[in-house]
């Protein structure tokens, strides 16, 4: 799947909630429903800086596609992770650097992006893009 | 006291709802809402007098430099300063402790230190360690005790013939504790050491006598007592003042300049290079007046109830630690709820209307010492409500029961 239907897909889920608590819950269960994250990546290199939360990202390249796990101590952040890294995720480094980031919207998590808002959202999609970026170059340069 | 009606009338910004609820204002102590009279006296300020101080002969000048300078007596003799010399307006208590840490800190020499606490904000903290590179002085940290009061034994302990100065807090930001800062200044007194206070969170909370207290140094900033952001002040014993060098050079500063050399102006003008802010000094005389109104007696009791009622509804919730429990403290209220990480709570309290502060409060050797990343806190001002508490306990419920 494409990274825009992907995130179509987390959008018609989040439809459904008119609640903003019942929104959040789902946030949160999604956080929940993470892979568990490896304790030797909460590294300060996989750190997201800038967050009041502490936010990890780690990524792998394989067959061309990248691929995302995270972790947050911050549970809205964890779960905010886990919808970036489930919309991410298996695509390919040009997919990645080129999306505009505005499924965000759809899903109402605008309000996250803010910079001022310092829960990461805006770090994480930077690192992931720097991670899109670096995978890039190393296939190039084979 | 006023009716709370009549209080918060005056407080516009208070009749908003943020996420359709309400506006419920606990975030006091990093800055509080303006009244009425402070936002008309900016609007009349720019409609009315708009006009450069000290430099015109024309009506408007003469007006905005009497009405600038007749703060600058409001603020004498709200904190009780011996001369309006002392008054030296800034930006806010940053500029203040930098202003001291350049121009005081001119006077330091290689091997001299000075002492802080462990419960400084940042502003207290990072202009010394400047100074401190600069100078190769070293920056001495007087422990706290685990409910949050300052280990008196160990700051004394601190003091010796090479401290020239001691800045500490007058109020905590993230603990509330009002610091025996009147016993600190007779002690580093009694070793010919100044004292500066870091008044920020003291000046809206508690009396502020500088002559009482006889402290050296008094910064403040208007934002935290209902003036504008970007004006504070910085109280100065004359005698310091006048052995200290200029901090910034530029317009107002000098008595005549010429290339062979410069004098400079008396005070406190030698101290305000540049075209002040006239604008929000004039809010921050408003907000003097607007202070006036109460007693800090009363002032002091509203916060004390407050606090008891938001300390009562937290430990019913259960599963709360709190941070700063002083037997002295301002409507200051730093807690945890265990397990709940306060970024997920505050954002569930911003949904619910409610705006307190999360994160380390610009304090983080004070976190470390705790060991934790942050905290929630809640600060109170004149306008909250015991009912606004009512509906932050049905809130701290629902996100308990959200997270369990
Ligand atoms: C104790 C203390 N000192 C200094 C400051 C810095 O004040 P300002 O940012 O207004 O300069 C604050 C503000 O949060 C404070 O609480």
């Amino acid at each position: 799947m494409k990274i825009q239907e992907k995130a179509d897909a987390v959008a018609e889920e989040f439809a459904v909630f008119e609640d903003w608590l019942d929104k959040y819950n789902h946030i949160i269960e999604l956080g929940k429903d993470l892979p568990s994250y490896d304790e030797k990546l909460k590294a300060p290199q996989y750190l997201i800086s800038g967050c009041q939360s502490q936010v990890w990202i780690h990524a792998s390249f394989e067959n061309g596609l990248v691929n995302f796990e995270g972790d947050s101590d911050a549970l809205i952040t964890k779960g905010i992770a886990a919808i970036l890294i489930r919309v991410m995720s298996g695509s390919t480094p040009d997919e990645i650097l080129d999306n505009d980031m505005s499924f965000i919207d759809g899903i109402g998590l605008r309000e996250h992006l803010s910079p001022t808002r310092s829960n990461g959202l805006n770090g994480m999609i930077k690192q992931m893009k720097l991670y899109a970026m670096a995978f890039k170059a190393k296939e190039q340069a084979k | 006291m006023k009716s709370m009606e009549a209080i918060r009338a005056q407080f516009p910004i208070l009749s908003r709802t943020v996420n359709n609820k309400p506006l419920i204002y606990f975030d006091n102590a990093a800055s509080t809402q303006k009244p009425l009279l402070v936002i008309e006296a900016l609007d009349n300020y720019y409609r009315q007098s708009n006009s450069n101080v000290h430099r015109g002969v024309h009506t408007l000048a003469n007006e905005a430099t009497v009405a600038y300078e007749g703060v600058r007596d409001q603020v004498q003799n709200f904190i009780n300063a011996s001369s309006r010399s002392e008054i030296i307006f800034t930006r806010g208590t940053t500029e203040s402790l930098n202003l001291l840490a350049y121009s005081f800190g001119e006077l330091l020499n290689e091997g001299d230190n000075i002492i802080v606490s462990m419960m400084e904000h940042h502003s207290n903290i990072v202009p010394w360690q400047l100074l401190a590179k600069r100078k190769k002085i070293e920056i001495k940290v007087a422990d706290i005790h685990e409910n949050g009061e300052l280990n008196m034994e160990h700051l004394i302990s601190l003091m010796d013939e090479k401290t020239k100065l001691v800045s500490v807090a007058h109020v905590s930001n993230v603990l509330g504790t009002i610091n025996p800062v009147k016993e600190i200044i007779i002690e580093a007194h009694k070793r010919d050491i100044p004292v500066c206070l870091d008044g920020a969170q003291a000046i809206a909370h508690v009396p502020v006598d500088v002559q009482a207290l006889d402290c050296d140094f008094y910064v403040f900033s208007g934002h935290k007592m209902y003036a504008p952001m970007g004006i504070g002040i910085l109280y100065g014993k004359e005698k310091w003042l006048d052995k200290m060098p200029p901090y910034q050079g530029g317009g107002e500063m000098i008595k005549n300049v010429s290339f062979d050399g410069t004098t400079f102006n008396e005070l406190p003008y030698k101290f305000e290079a540049g075209t002040p802010n006239v604008g929000d000094a004039l809010g921050l005389g408003k907000a003097i007046e607007f202070m006036q109104q109460f007693s800090f007696t009363e002032i002091m009791a509203h916060e004390v109830a407050m606090t008891k009622k938001a300390t009562d509804i937290l430990k019913d919730t259960g599963d709360i630690t709190f941070y700063g429990t002083a037997e002295k403290k301002v409507g200051v209220v730093s807690f945890l709820m265990n397990n709940i990480h306060p970024y997920d709570a505050g954002t569930f309290l911003d949904k619910m209307g409610i705006a307190i502060r999360t994160g380390t409060h610009c304090a983080e050797p004070l976190m470390k010492h705790f060991g934790i990343m942050g905290t929630m806190r809640a600060s109170f001002s004149i306008y909250n409500t015991e009912e606004e508490l009512d509906a932050f306990a049905v809130a701290i419920q629902t996100i308990k029961s959200i997270f369990e």
